[in-house]
């Protein structure tokens, strides 16, 4: 996709997008809602119009393609399949529509479902099969015209938490195991993370950051992106040299260049580690346990500094022995940080978008 | 402690057993004034056709039963010799498949057009289509009077009223089908199926049309059941429907039997060509 834009009267959707997708890689979109991601997708299905820009696959360009002749296979959010055909006949749909023989469409059909661990449901119409199933089918249907491009509008977004993980991990397996080339749209970054082989983070029509999830995660490349991605502890700090001092700890700078001044250094929660503080001293990184979320394996801590709160990411065991109303002494580990000149109030964290 | 487990639970059984008595005796009343509001009801509207056939079957003598009035307007010919109430259920038969043919070619795609690509068209269009139900029947003859006198010099036949009846159905079947229509998320259904490859036309054809078919019969259900009964245009533009040939045929005979007669033959025909049309509806609904 070379300079893609997209307007809906004085809104920007898409702000001279760029993206280039390797074949069989898997690309996630990840961003907040608005942040233009299903817009990319529908421009590149065709569902809808490009103002300016190219959508270029395998050396051909299709921008003024429609829909119908674009060679793409898409899953949509919403349950897509049609209610009046079985799971058999979704699958063999888009094969009728080109014409492939009765005998053969079905063999197709069959071994898509197989694919997707669903041939038992066959001849089950969609109000047949739970809301999971219906997607695998859609994913079938979708993968059964062996399409260029697959793409994939948040196809789990509808589902239970189970499921949406199982089903998450067998898009993957089907994905690599069909080596198709695959756009998953998503505003889940557990689900884009755990998935895609590079994570686009998205603001506002633009690419802020494409790489692979693990570098989207320890190494952001803006702000947005950390904040976005995974919690942070906004602190204020002051830059000088190269490195920023946060409440008595210097901690070096993720990126070089940082004018010496005050700054907002954002600082992972699992950055933070707690222990039990008993003498009567109190101190820029002494505080009081004013919460514990559990999360499983992990627990969330939030510590009242006095002037600021922080949390802290700790294993449900170490957390246990801080419960709330305990005095603690906070060490941050001098982990790259990013700084941000924003003057969003200290203390406050970045939610995770549900 | 078993003498207090016994007195602990008689209090919280006593008013759980009282409920349930109070909810069933509720049911019971309820249930009485289904079945009597059902009778009066059902009296209300059965009496007047019941009698209507008995009058229809009176004979010679009051209080004795004929055939007679039923044979009289069987054997009725004009002056061609043709039974004109055999040629008025033709035309009528004729007007409904007209009208109901017409009716979806234009509307049924015309609608999902406007829900798929020009959503800011369906206020106009649900007005348009609601438009007629404002409209009385006589304002639509004295509009439409010149027209049709302009066809008449084509000696067009009767079949010609397709055209107002479009126009009288077009609210009714309006609503059956723009019910059929959100029972189903068109966008997506058609955005699936124009990402595996289908035209327009497919999308309308192969997938939207098969998902309200029950919308469809619905609608062509009012439309049969809103020509069968058409009176008021057909007569005052002097075309010979159905319902015009019967009343003529009772105004041209003295005998009471035969006026009542006609009306429970006209009654008998809309009900038996409505109920083969909601029984198609039920094997549609049945297979799934």
């Amino acid at each position: 996709m070379e300079g893609l834009s997209r307007r809906y009267g004085a809104v920007v959707a898409l702000d001279h997008l760029d993206l280039t997708v390797q074949s069989g890689e898997l690309v996630a979109l990840l961003g907040p809602s608005g942040c233009g991601k299903t817009t990319t997708l529908r421009l590149l299905a065709g569902l809808e119009d490009t103002d300016t820009g190219h959508i270029i696959v395998g050396g051909k360009d299709i921008t003024r393609l429609p829909a119908s002749k674009r060679d793409m296979g898409m899953v949509f959010q919403a349950y897509s399949l049609f209610p009046h055909m079985t799971a058999r006949q979704n699958v063999a749909f888009g094969l009728r529509l080109r014409r492939v023989a009765a005998a053969q469409r079905d063999k197709r059909a069959m071994e898509m479902l197989e694919l997707v661990g669903l041939s038992a449901q066959a001849d089950r119409y969609p109000n047949q099969i739970s809301g999971g199933q219906q997607q695998r089918v859609a994913l079938a249907r979708a993968l059964a015209i062996e399409p260029q491009v697959l793409l994939l509008d948040e196809p789990l977004s509808a589902l239970d938490a189970k499921v949406r993980a199982q089903l998450r991990d067998q898009i993957r397996r089907i994905q690599l195991e069909v080596g198709i080339t695959t756009l998953f749209v998503t505003h889940d970054q557990e689900e884009a993370l755990a998935i895609a082989d590079r994570v686009g983070v998205m603001k506002e029509g633009r690419i802020e950051q494409l790489a692979p999830p693990t570098d989207v995660y320890s190494r952001p490349a803006t702000s947005f992106v950390a904040e976005f991605v995974g919690l942070s502890n906004r602190l204020t700090g002051d830059v000088s040299g190269g490195q920023v001092t946060v409440r008595g700890c210097t901690l070096p700078l993720m990126e070089s260049g940082v004018p010496d001044g005050q700054v907002v250094a954002l600082v992972r929660p699992e950055a933070v580690t707690l222990a039990s503080h008993t003498s009567a001293e109190s101190g820029p990184l002494v505080g009081t346990v004013i919460a514990v979320t559990f999360l499983g394996a992990t627990s969330r801590v939030t510590v009242d500094l006095g002037d600021t709160t922080i949390m802290a990411q700790l294993t449900t065991s170490d957390a246990s022995a801080l419960p709330a109303g305990s005095r603690v002494a906070l060490t941050i580990r001098p982990d790259p940080v990013l700084v941000s000149s924003s003057s969003s109030p200290d203390g406050l964290v970045a939610e995770e978008e549900e | 402690m078993a003498p207090v487990t016994a007195v602990g639970e008689t209090p919280l059984a006593a008013p759980a057993g009282r409920q349930a008595g109070m909810q069933a005796g509720r049911r019971r009343r309820l249930n009485a004034f289904r079945y009597v509001v059902f009778t009066v009801f059902g009296l209300f509207f059965a009496l007047p056709l019941l009698a209507m056939a008995r009058f229809s079957l009176e004979g010679a003598k009051l209080g004795t039963w004929s055939v007679t009035a039923w044979r009289q307007i069987a054997s009725y010919t004009s002056s061609e010799g043709i039974p004109p109430l055999i040629s008025a259920v033709e035309i009528t038969l004729e007007l409904a498949v007209i009208t109901s043919a017409v009716m979806l070619v234009l509307v049924v795609p015309t609608m999902i057009w406007i829900r798929l690509r020009v959503r800011w068209l369906a206020r106009a269009m649900e007005f348009l289509c609601l438009l007629p139900l404002t409209i009385p029947p006589i304002v639509l003859v004295v509009g439409l009077g010149p027209i049709y006198d302009k066809i008449a010099h084509l000696s067009l036949s009767a079949l010609m009223l397709f055209w107002v009846y479009v126009i009288l159905a077009l609210p009714y079947a309006y609503r059956a089908l723009a019910a059929g229509l959100s029972t189903i998320d068109a966008t997506t259904l058609s955005e699936a199926a124009r990402s595996l490859g289908a035209s327009w036309f497919g999308v309308i054809v192969r997938v939207i049309v098969p998902n309200m078919w029950d919308a469809i019969l619905n609608a062509l259900l009012l439309t049969c059941a809103l020509v069968l009964g058409e009176f008021t245009i057909a007569f005052f533009l002097l075309y010979v429907n159905l319902q015009v040939e019967l009343y003529s045929i009772s105004r041209n005979t003295p005998d009471a039997g035969v006026i009542f007669s006609t009306s429970t033959a006209s009654l008998l025909f809309a009900f038996a060509l409505l109920l083969i049309l909601s029984f198609a509806r039920r094997r549609r609904g049945i297979r799934g």
